[in-house]
């Protein structure tokens, strides 16, 4: 009886034992790896040869990576500024009292469900001039029509732009929805009986409402523009040249194919830090705020 | 999404109306067109797609790239089609998604209902594993799949996505059991349940909402991957993404387009499909997933 009892209260800690060890060694512990072989010289095998900081400063050096980086800071802030805008405003003509809502929302949001592969397939053959939206409108007539920019190094990055917003914008509409629907009407009626226009009720009183909206939605996106990787494979495989290379693109080549293995660990930790910094916080003040409550 | 909720109180007049449903439209339109062009396309002869006119339906419609994708496209070395590729993602997802489903319940069952001393700190590192840039784990989890001897194995892919998706399934089922009534269990225990009957006695009946969000989430994200595929994949267990891949951007031969787009359509059909039928909780999976820590 006793030692039965002694099981029933372990049970709880034996039961959650494996997916602690799992996520100790398999996430935390690797990480520690990467990390200590991006202080050392492995090239194509991982070496424990210490080498101090040498991968970073060579890191920092390369115009390769400065090209991801570059590539990232515009693909980040218009992927998030684009999708935040679209879908808030997407939101809002949704939230009119749409007869159709329940038709053209999860039209808005199928994208979520495709692979990002999918997606860099169609966009892939629609952004080609020769034979996609460029060629349609010469065939309508529209001959001074140009519109190549998948296939030139300066605008390549912002087709990754154009296909990664018509993915992910449908769902942040949803969480602009939700954010919508939970504003109190009550506040909406006394603006409208103090004069105040539609215009002005949204700009004052319903858009600063959303700020953990706006929150929420620049921290997911945050992260999903640092970790894209198949859009950019699929749409461009990096190209025209490194034109649409990102750090994500960029560790994986540096590590499985230049055989620079080191470098590539030290990318990955600087992506890892990158995506820490935005999620910490955060997380922080998310579980902090959901106990004050 | 969720229940109709209270329709806001602001009124147009007819013609801001006529606007508004005119946006709305010109939007789906948009988020339509690829799937569109991809379906219409992949049911013409390759000779009607080379004389561009991509918005057209087909002057002769044909299933043959439909077959040549599934049977006989080339891909890789083997013109065996996408269909060797599209059994392998299913005996990949659905053990990874019944394994780390199981578990994400256990997790929360004990984070809710059995707290210890430390399990709070372990919830936090688990949530934290969510985000991780999954380039951080590549080069350790090589080696320990080759370790394991699990390299390029079916297994190994299915433990990798086990892995990675525990943080999710365990972050569903502890927010649900988070509003079970704790008396309950407490009650139960008292007449002498043990941990697993109240388990399975109490909690897994009232667990079908929560079970639906985590299967479609780890559904969709497992099938859709394609980083691990393309890292961890042998040649007999490559999954549907990276294969479509690799017929997509396949640089010999002709680029038999309405073969890649029906490809494509098929890789994106599963998730699609589950989609249409259980939109409503697929965008709960997405929401608790990014909205609520």
């Amino acid at each position: 009886m006793d030692s039965r009892s002694r099981l029933q209260e372990l049970l709880p800690k034996l039961v959650l034992a494996p997916s602690f060890l799992i996520v100790l060694v398999f996430v935390y512990g690797f990480i520690a790896y990467t990390g200590f072989l991006s202080l050392t010289d492995s090239r194509m095998l991982p070496s424990y040869n210490l080498v101090g900081l040498s991968n970073y400063s060579k890191l920092w050096a390369l115009p390769h990576w400065w090209r991801a980086i570059s590539n990232l800071a515009i693909f980040a802030s218009l992927y998030i500024v684009i999708c935040s805008v679209l879908g808030l405003a997407l939101a809002i003509l949704l939230d009119q009292k749409i007869r159709a809502e329940g038709i053209l929302r999860p039209i808005y949001l199928y994208p979520m469900a495709l692979s990002f592969i999918v997606t860099g397939t169609a966009w892939k053959w629609f952004l080609d001039p020769g034979i996609g939206l460029e060629n349609t409108m010469h065939l309508w007539g529209w001959e001074s029509f140009a519109f190549n920019w998948i296939k030139d190094r300066n605008y390549a990055i912002y087709c990754v732009v154009i296909a990664a917003v018509w993915q992910s914008s449908g769902f942040v509409m949803a969480m602009f929805l939700a954010g919508l629907r939970g504003v109190d009407n009550e506040i909406i009626k006394a603006a409208q009986i103090d004069g105040a226009s539609t215009a002005t009720i949204y700009r004052r009183i319903i858009i600063p409402l959303m700020r953990p909206v706006f929150l929420s939605a620049f921290v997911v996106l945050a992260h999903l523009a640092i970790k894209a990787y198949d859009l950019v494979v699929a749409l461009t495989g990096g190209g025209p040249g490194q034109a649409t290379e990102l750090p994500a693109t960029f560790m994986y080549s540096y590590t499985f194919t230049r055989n620079q293995m080191g470098i590539g660990a030290s990318s990955a930790i600087i992506m890892l830090v990158m995506i820490f910094s935005i999620i910490i916080p955060y997380l922080y003040s998310e579980i902090r705020g959901g106990k004050g409550r | 999404m969720s229940a109709p909720s209270p329709d806001n109180v602001i009124s147009h007049n007819r013609l801001t109306r006529a606007l508004i449903y005119t946006a709305l439209i010109l939007f789906a339109v948009y988020y339509l067109l690829p799937l569109y062009v991809m379906l219409v396309n992949s049911l013409k002869p390759l000779e009607e797609i080379r004389q561009g006119g991509m918005l057209n339906l087909p002057q002769v419609w044909t299933i043959e790239p439909w077959l040549q994708a599934w049977s006989t496209a080339q891909i890789g070395v083997q013109p065996t089609g996408l269909r060797p590729f599209f059994i392998n993602s299913i005996l990949m997802v659905v053990p990874a998604v019944v394994i780390s489903t199981i578990i994400g319940a256990l997790n929360g069952y004990v984070l809710t209902k059995w707290q210890f001393r430390g399990s709070n700190v372990f919830f936090g590192l688990l949530l934290l594993s969510c985000f991780i840039p999954f380039q951080i784990v590549l080069i350790p989890m090589a080696r320990i799949l080759g370790m394991l001897g699990l390299a390029g194995s079916l297994w190994g892919l299915i433990l990798v996505h086990v892995v990675y998706g525990i943080g999710f399934t365990t972050l569903y089922f502890r927010n649900y059991y988070e509003n079970f009534p704790t008396e309950l269990v407490r009650a139960a225990q008292i007449d002498g349940a043990s941990f697993f009957q109240i388990f399975y006695r109490i909690l897994l009946p009232s667990s079908g909402p929560i079970i639906v969000v985590s299967v479609i989430w780890q559904f969709t994200n497992i099938w859709n991957d394609f980083l691990f595929g393309a890292s961890f994949s042998g040649a007999n267990t490559t999954p549907m993404t990276v294969a479509l891949n690799n017929l997509v951007s396949s640089s010999t031969g002709v680029k038999e387009y309405n073969v890649h787009f029906a490809g494509a359509i098929l890789a994106a059909l599963p998730t699609l499909i589950v989609y249409i039928v259980s939109g409503r909780y697929f965008v709960r999976g997405l929401m608790s997933g990014a909205v609520k820590g």
